[in-house]
């Protein structure tokens, strides 16, 4: 069932402090590529409190529901949501990007519990998903696998060659997001290199396409609901979001891709996550 | 400063700038001289400086997005259609991800690539292994054709960016983050691809370094002798492949004892590609690879990590010392060895 009012309620608090959160690791850690993460916070939200079969105090266990996130730079954020749903203490965080810390920029699954794969490098996530959902055909699994893709990183050949596999074998245990901020690193998505009609390319794909707006819970709770019940193949939830969002000088603008922030800094973007929300 | 070798501005700035600065500098004064350059990168044009470049020359300058492999296709046939393409990614993309695409491209059709791949070794500390370079040497030095060159620091970097013009064929110049400390006083020390280049004097061990670790053999060497009273040698082995392998053998003959240091797996890199050169030779020597021990490394500041590998000044004179420590007899019939 999607969510009610309460479980909206709910929600919306969650991410409000998982987008503070990612602020302050930002300021401890020295760097991070906070704008892709603060973008994803709601897709990340919906999963890993509503939707996802899991149990954090197992993270190994067989049959839980996969989530991999291959836009691996988006790993502060990742780690917040992990360290909030329980897999491993909030104090890590502290140490987030210190030299002998379990949490790097891009996440290490050998170290950071709750980690289904070691992503970083563009590209590659979506394929180890294909895996994990062809997986539990083979093994006649019930789980279901999530991935998340930056709009960027489709600009990668590897990501098309997953969307076909998926399609062709009919994955409807797979589910995709796309978070499209619309951003990269050297600018606007469009004028590095042009994606669209990303929709019609994914539907071409033969995907399931639902587009949503990526920051509001409802939306994307629906978008989960169809995919669960969609069981012709795989779907695409084309996320539009905004990169950076909350913060409000981070909003939409490619410099905040990765960055340190001051205390200063720190505050003022934690004064605008709380205006906001 | 005076401008030395052609270019417009001086060592003092070397030292503020970091090797990809420089090579932004010195590819943008390339393009003036030479119309057919064309630049090339994929979402990295900030990260890796050729946007230099391509501030000045924005149409000879193509941003490919997050694809790497397409990019190096590109390369190849703008090389074909009789430019010059300077490609530009993190060495772990150039080396690995469009790896099959240099080599089959550009290598095996002997093409007027030149690879400016940056962040090497472990240069991009905590964004751990998916960022790390530590096999490209490896991998690439294994493609005929290739030219493979690791600067020292900055003012190497511009040296070896020009002198890759000279060279009709596929270049691969591997590049740090900007944590490289200068090592050259001066333009004008010789360089020349395929020469390492005497850092430091010495007869008791040669320290064969490259990239950021040549810099650390230096200061080494100068402890190791006010400490030790040891004489070290400091090869800065710069170009990987074709290697200098007079020099090399001139140190087991002078020296006798070697060590390579390098941010890199111990395989196949500059210890590999020694190794070869010495067994070759047929004169004993004794002998050992510094550098990352076969494994994927942790994050970690780049300074840590190098400090873990041993490859930074202290861990340089820690295994000069073991080595000197070591009983090693040089044979009897040593002259007459083939
Ligand atoms: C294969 C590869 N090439 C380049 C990079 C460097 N890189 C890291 S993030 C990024 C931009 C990602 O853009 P996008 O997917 O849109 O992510 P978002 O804007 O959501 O952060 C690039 C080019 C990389 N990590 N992997």
């Amino acid at each position: 069932m999607p969510i009610n009012d309460q479980e909206l309620g709910e929600l919306k608090r969650i991410a409000k402090k998982i987008r503070l959160d990612i602020v302050d690791v930002t300021g401890w850690s020295g760097g991070a590529h906070i704008g892709g993460s603060l973008s994803m916070v709601e897709i990340l939200t919906i999963l890993y409190w509503k939707y996802m079969n899991i149990d954090p105090a197992r993270p190994n266990w067989e049959d839980r529901d996969r989530f991999v996130l291959s836009k691996g730079h988006g790993g502060v954020g990742h780690a917040v949501v992990l360290a909030h749903r329980g897999y491993f203490p909030f104090e890590d965080l502290k140490e987030f990007n210190h030299t002998g810390s379990k949490l790097g920029m891009h996440l290490d699954s050998k170290k950071a519990v709750g980690v289904e794969a070691s992503t970083g490098s563009m590209g590659h996530g979506l394929s180890q998903a294909v895996g994990m959902a062809l997986g539990a055909r083979v093994l006649k699994k019930s789980w279901r696998v999530y991935c998340v893709i930056g709009d960027g990183e489709s600009n990668e050949g590897s990501i098309w060659e997953a969307a076909m596999a998926a399609a062709h074998y009919k994955l409807a245990n797979l589910t995709a997001f796309l978070d499209r901020n619309r951003m990269m690193i050297d600018g606007p998505t469009e004028e590095v290199m042009s994606l669209e009609p990303l929709a019609d390319k994914w539907a071409a794909f033969g995907w399931a396409v639902r587009e949503v707006d990526g920051h509001d819970l409802r939306q994307l709770s629906e978008a989960v609901e169809f995919a669960q019940s969609h069981l012709a193949g795989p779907v695409m939830v084309l996320c539009r979001t905004v990169k950076g969002k909350g913060v409000d000088f981070m909003e939409n603008d490619p410099a905040w891709h990765y960055g340190g922030l001051s205390k200063e800094l720190v505050e003022r973007a934690k004064q605008s996550v709380e205006r906001e929300g | 400063m005076a401008k030395e070798g052609g270019l417009t501005w001086t060592v003092y700035d070397a030292d503020k700038m970091t090797q990809r600065e420089i090579y932004g500098l010195v590819l943008s004064e390339l393009g003036e001289e030479y119309p057919e350059i064309v630049g090339l990168s994929a979402d990295l044009a900030k990260s890796t400086k050729i946007g230099t470049f391509g501030d000045k020359f924005p149409d000879r300058f193509f941003n490919f997005g997050i694809a790497e492999q397409n990019m190096f296709g590109v390369a190849a046939g703008f090389a074909k259609a009789g430019l010059i393409p300077f490609v530009s990614t993190f060495s772990v993309f150039a080396s690995m991800r469009a790896a099959e695409f240099l080599r089959t491209d550009c290598c095996y059709q002997n093409l007027n690539v030149k690879v400016i791949a940056t962040h090497g070794g472990t240069s991009f500390g905590s964004a751990g292994s998916t960022h790390h370079a530590t096999e490209d040497l490896s991998i690439v030095r294994a493609f005929a054709n290739l030219v493979v060159i690791v600067p020292a620091d900055a003012i190497e970097t511009a040296h070896a960016v020009r002198a890759c013009m000279k060279i009709q064929g596929p270049v691969y110049i591997r590049i740090g983050r900007g944590f490289e400390p200068r090592v050259y006083e001066s333009f004008d020390y010789g360089y020349q691809v395929g020469k390492a280049v005497e850092m430091h004097p010495g007869t008791d061990i040669t320290v064969i370094a490259c990239g950021a670790t040549v810099y650390h053999a230096v200061q080494a060497a100068r402890i190791l002798k006010q400490d030790d009273g040891l004489s070290v040698r400091v090869l800065n082995m710069h170009t990987i492949k074709p290697m200098d392998e007079e020099a090399i053998m001139r140190a087991v003959t002078e020296t006798r004892r070697i060590i390579t240091v390098e941010d890199h797996n111990v395989i196949g890199g500059l210890g590999g590609a020694v190794a070869e050169v010495i067994a070759g030779g047929g004169k004993g020597c004794a002998f050992q690879r510094v550098g990352i021990p076969d494994t994927f490394c942790p994050h970690g500041y780049p300074e840590d990590l190098m400090n873990l590998y041993k490859i930074d000044t202290d861990g340089i004179i820690e295994k000069v010392r073991e080595i000197m420590g070591r009983d090693f007899e040089a044979d009897e019939d040593w002259e007459d060895e083939v």
